[in-house]
């Protein structure tokens, strides 16, 4: 059974809380055109990314997102990029970051834009090929008396 | 254009290091219109790496999906003491750069 | 109650009041608290610059902020916590924008002070204010301020534009509601100037009233004007005792 967009957001609604991984819903088709061009058209696994973004944000202008993989970062065994794709902004593209052994880390943080509620999507590519994601549903509200 | 960079001054060798960057931008998207009709350009930073002892360990591509005042952390494993030079790029191809000093000991 | 407070706000201007009264940063999610508190904020920005621009020597007169105030750190220290104030040359209530712009042009002697939405003059503004950080907001008590104050208390409570509505209407009555998914919050300008989401820059407390106004449709005040300075009046004297921001941020 697929839930309709509405259901899913009024259950999101009830969670006050910073989501961490949610089930990947519709998308729209740039956005899978990006995300084919980025993978290529290779299997995509939904684990070992963490991505970390507000479930509910006031102000679209500044969003705070953090992304994680699960990775010992070695020169045999590292993440070599990660892509942000977003769904209604004009531009499916949000950001890539390149990494590499001498990383440490996996962890990236930034402050995105987002042009109203949908569904932001990180996907990272492993120095062996693989490519494993994770994404999450944000609703973006806007303050009132908005400045013309 | 003023930027603020949180970087230790010190690390133990194989420490993982925490940098964050904020650059002031309005990183301006292209997609705006002005008040008298016409579309605002776009002016973005476009591409932000960080080399460390001359070796490229962070870049990240920037869309204009980055907010304004962009800001960036991520991590580098500290080895010997050395330059962290943070280069950046605007769609106008000017680029800008800073430098720091990372002591390992 | 928000509106017994108004009453004796308006007598004594300087009364210090542990309340139920709420800021706007109290209203705002985790996150954006988080970005305020985060050294990486971006209104850090336009305090530097101001810093920067307090020892530049400006004007005929070739004179830095410095050059008569000396270090910022003590000199304006508790003065944005205390504005508006009455100048006496003009005889007129003068708000923190408009002192700086008279600085200006009768001590630096520069003809035309830049527009205060100018970055350098918001510049100036944060850095001047940023010596007032974790101060209570304490009105002047200068009793050549109360007509202007008063004027502030009637505009507060008057219908206005097409939608007809009064600030008290929304940020006495309806504090804590909602409009259109955003909080309504009880309008206590202790974060000003701010770097506001929406803006994506720094702005001051009259470029906020003119949204304001022009939410409700109505014929927007200009910035500096009698009666922005007016309504400043007030506002700071019903929140008075409360703490002025650092580095304000809002959506």
């Amino acid at each position: 059974m697929t839930l309709s967009r509405r259901t899913a957001v009024t259950a999101l609604l009830s969670l006050p809380f910073v989501l961490q991984s949610g089930s990947a819903g519709a998308t729209p088709d740039s956005m899978q055109a990006a995300l084919k061009d980025f993978t290529g058209g290779a299997p995509v696994t939904p684990e070992r990314v963490t991505l970390k973004i507000p479930l509910l944000v006031e102000n679209g202008n500044s969003v705070p997102l953090s992304v994680a993989v699960d990775s010992p970062m070695t020169a045999e065994d590292h993440v070599e990029e990660i892509a942000i794709f977003n769904e209604i902004n004009p531009l499916p593209d949000t950001a890539r970051f390149h990494l590499g052994p001498r990383s440490g880390l996996a962890a990236v943080e930034t402050r995105i834009r987002l042009n109203g509620s949908q569904t932001v999507h990180a996907v990272a590519r492993m120095k062996d090929g693989s490519f494993w994601s994770a994404t999450t549903d944000v609703i973006v509200t806007a303050p009132a008396c908005r400045e013309v | 254009m003023t930027v603020l960079i949180n970087i230790p001054d010190t690390a133990a060798p194989g420490e993982i290091v925490e940098i964050k960057i904020l650059i002031q931008h309005p990183m301006e998207t292209g997609f705006r219109t002005g008040l008298d009709g016409t579309l605002v350009p776009r002016d973005i930073i476009e591409s932000l790496a960080c080399l460390y002892l001359g070796e490229e360990v962070f870049r990240a591509d920037l869309y204009p999906a980055i907010t304004a005042n962009p800001f960036l952390g991520f991590h580098l494993r500290a080895d010997t003491t050395g330059d962290v030079e943070f280069i950046w790029t605007d769609n106008a191809g000017v680029t800008s750069r800073e430098v720091r000093t990372l002591t390992v000991s | 109650m928000i509106r017994t407070f108004v009453f004796i706000g308006i007598l004594l201007p300087g009364v210090a009041w542990s309340d139920d009264r709420r800021t706007g940063y109290d209203d705002m999610s985790p996150d954006l608290q988080a970005l305020q508190e985060d050294p990486m904020n971006p209104g850090t920005f336009w305090v530097l610059d101001g810093e920067r621009l307090w020892s530049e020597p400006a004007g005929s007169a070739a004179q830095s902020c410095d050059a008569c105030h000396g270090p910022a750190e003590t000199s304006m220290q508790g003065v944005a916590a205390r504005y508006p104030s009455f100048d006496a040359p003009s005889s007129s209530a003068v708000d923190l924008p408009g002192r700086i712009a008279l600085c200006q042009s009768r001590h630096q002697k520069i003809a035309a002070p830049k527009d205060r939405a100018d970055p350098d003059s918001l510049a100036l503004l944060a850095y001047v204010t940023h010596q007032s950080r974790g101060l209570p907001i304490t009105p002047d008590a200068d009793p050549r301020l109360a007509p202007a104050r008063a004027v502030g208390a009637e505009l507060f409570s008057s219908r206005m534009g097409q939608l007809n509505l009064s600030c008290a209407q929304c940020h006495d009555d309806n504090d804590g509601g909602y409009l259109a998914a955003a909080r309504i919050p009880q309008a206590h300008p202790t974060g000003y100037p701010q770097y506001r989401l929406e803006w994506e820059t720094l702005g001051t407390l009259d470029r906020r009233l003119t949204g304001c106004m022009t939410g409700v449709r109505a014929d927007r005040f200009p910035p500096g004007s009698p009666e922005m300075v007016s309504l400043e009046l007030f506002l700071k004297s019903r929140a008075a005792g409360m703490t002025v921001e650092t580095l304000p941020i809002r959506p």
